[in-house]
């Protein structure tokens, strides 16, 4: 497997606040990277100090193996972080063939980049014309034109409307199927969820989750259950070994963690053999939102 | 360093102001350097101002450099602004991400004005051996190409003075704020250099070490010199004597500053966070 970024002990203090503490993992090929965490958690300083426009307080970072310098690394890459940042009276087009330039690229394909985000029609519009959606699908054209290794992207949907969003998340979507590796650092958890196959937490400047996202949500799930007769179904739920805690929702329901794996229709036949008869019965995986918050909660 | 001064030349291609100051400089530039020709006509009295003598070799290397270096100050517009612009749109960010090295970055700034220093110098040079030719009593070989110093002391003033504003613009970030601390470094060398000439003379040398003074002192002003004033002077005051010349040590000062302004550019950058 070849590692494309390796963070060793990364550590950004802003006089005593420690935005980034002691952090450290690693990106590898081919992978779709999630970085999550609440605002202000240290996501944005983290990718500020990999892309050079942060100066580390302490610790290291090294890009392809560490063979090569920092700036001639990100001619590699593609990055977009948080706002799009062009030259407002040059014209997409134009913006691009200074990026090119600025990465020594030879002749890229500009229509392919400007085509797969929508733009090419507005080649020749000045930047400062373009709304904000518009504006951040040029960031990603730009990001892309130098087919980088990898893709980081912090916040792209920001501040954007619905549309927007989707669009963006649909381009993401097709560069994750291109086989690229993706670094993407959002607050938006389903936005991780949809696009991520790893997530790396982060909890004011510290890590505190790094692996795939199926483990993150490792529970066997749980049930939602409801009956006319509650007292008898209580008794049931709390007398039944594979459950492993049982609460009380506050609509009438009841919610009932499993132990080990069962399917709804066990359940089913095991109440109606007692003579309960359920009126409600599902059964639900904890979302990323709620494995989050729990992860979050318990440091 | 050409793939720099192309990157920065694209920037400045797409700016509109810049390519407006440009033109407005170059333009005065040519009306200050002419403006001697026009044959003012009132009346009885004819009266030309290039035929008092002004457009002889060598001296018209003097005035003419001397002339022109005041309206600098128009291309450093565009020097600092081409920096505070990429601060207030946030392209620095971009450009260090998309690969660029803070290095690279003050670099092609630098060259850049560069660039338009040895523009403006390669100007003043034709145009003054134009208007010599044309208007010179002189025109033998060896006086046309004496004292030819003044042109090298125009290149280091503007280069040195260019590199000030550039260290100035990365400090403030703020085009307008940026012209008003050159303004602010005027006035203080000036009250300081007030101070030290009448209150402590033995200090004014210290004077000739300030950034703006050691510029100025380049190219000292030539109007004294021409002959008609020359004759005043010397009815009103016999032992005025005064030294015209470019001097190595009056060089290598503004010299020591530009690379003190680069190297002070770049360390501010590297110890940002941006």
């Amino acid at each position: 497997m070849e590692t494309i970024l390796k963070i060793n002990q990364l550590s950004k203090h802003f006089g005593k606040n420690k935005a980034v503490d002691q952090l450290s993992f690693e990106i590898q090929k081919g992978h779709v990277y999630g970085i999550l965490g609440p605002n202000g958690s240290g996501k944005s300083t983290t990718l500020g100090m990999v892309l050079n426009v942060v100066n580390p307080t302490s610790g290291t970072f090294s890009w392809f193996n560490g063979n090569i310098d920092t700036h001639d690394a990100l001619k590699k890459i593609g990055a977009i972080i948080e706002h799009p940042n062009f030259y407002p009276s040059m014209s997409a087009l134009e913006n691009l063939e200074l990026v090119a330039k600025i990465k020594c690229l030879n002749e890229p394909n500009y229509q392919e980049k400007l085509d797969l985000v929508g733009l090419w029609e507005r080649r020749f519009d000045a930047f400062r014309t373009y709304s904000l959606g518009m504006k951040q699908r040029l960031a990603i054209a730009s990001a892309l034109l130098n087919d980088p290794e990898i893709l980081i992207l912090d916040e792209p949907t920001n501040g954007l409307d619905p549309q927007g969003i989707h669009q963006i998340r649909d381009i993401i979507k097709k560069i994750a199927e291109q086989g690229t590796t993706i670094l993407l650092a959002s607050h938006l958890l389903d936005e991780v969820e949809k696009i991520c196959s790893h997530v790396i937490i982060l909890r004011q400047g510290k890590m505190i989750y790094d692996g795939s996202v199926e483990s993150m949500n490792a529970s066997h799930g749980f049930f939602e259950v409801a009956a006319e007769n509650k007292p008898q179904l209580l008794q049931l739920l709390e007398s039944e070994p594979a459950f492993e805690s049982v609460s009380e929702l506050p609509n009438q329901l009841y919610k009932v963690i499993l132990k080990q794996p069962m399917e709804s229709d066990t359940l089913n036949k095991m109440a109606f053999e007692k003579g309960i008869v359920l009126k409600h019965l599902v059964k639900r995986k904890e979302s990323l939102e709620e494995s989050f918050l729990n992860l979050t909660k318990n440091e | 360093m050409r793939r720099l001064l192309a990157i920065e030349f694209f920037k400045l291609k797409q700016s509109r102001s810049a390519k407006i100051l440009s033109i407005i400089y170059f333009v005065l530039f040519l009306f200050t350097a002419l403006f001697a020709t026009i044959n003012f006509d009132f009346g009885s009295i004819n009266f030309r101002i290039a035929d008092q003598g002004i457009f002889n070799f060598p001296y018209i290397w003097h005035l003419n450099t001397y002339m022109v270096s005041i309206i600098k100050i128009l291309l450093a517009i565009v020097i600092i602004s081409m920096i505070t612009n990429e601060y207030s749109n946030r392209t620095l960010k971009q450009n260090l991400i998309d690969g660029l090295s803070k290095k690279e970055f003050i670099l092609s700034k630098f060259y850049t004005l560069v660039a338009f220093a040895l523009a403006s110098t390669l100007l003043v040079f034709l145009v003054s051996l134009v208007l010599g030719l044309i208007f010179s009593d002189y025109t033998e070989i060896g006086i046309i190409f004496s004292e030819l110093e003044y042109i090298l002391a125009y290149f280091i003033k503007l280069v040195s003075f260019f590199s000030l504003c550039m260290f100035l613009a990365v400090l403030v970030r703020k085009s307008a704020f940026t012209l008003g601390f050159v303004f602010l470094i005027y006035l203080a060398e000036s009250i300081l250099g007030g101070i030290f000439r009448f209150q402590a003379e033995e200090l004014l040398f210290i004077a000739d070490y300030f950034p703006l003074n050691s510029m100025s002192n380049l190219i000292v002003e030539p109007l004294t010199r021409l002959n008609i004033v020359k004759t005043a002077t010397s009815q009103i005051n016999p032992d005025f004597v005064k030294d015209y010349k470019v001097h190595f040590t009056t060089l290598v000062i503004p010299v020591v500053w530009t690379f003190i302004f680069v190297w002070g550019s770049l360390n501010l950058l590297k110890k940002r966070d941006l």
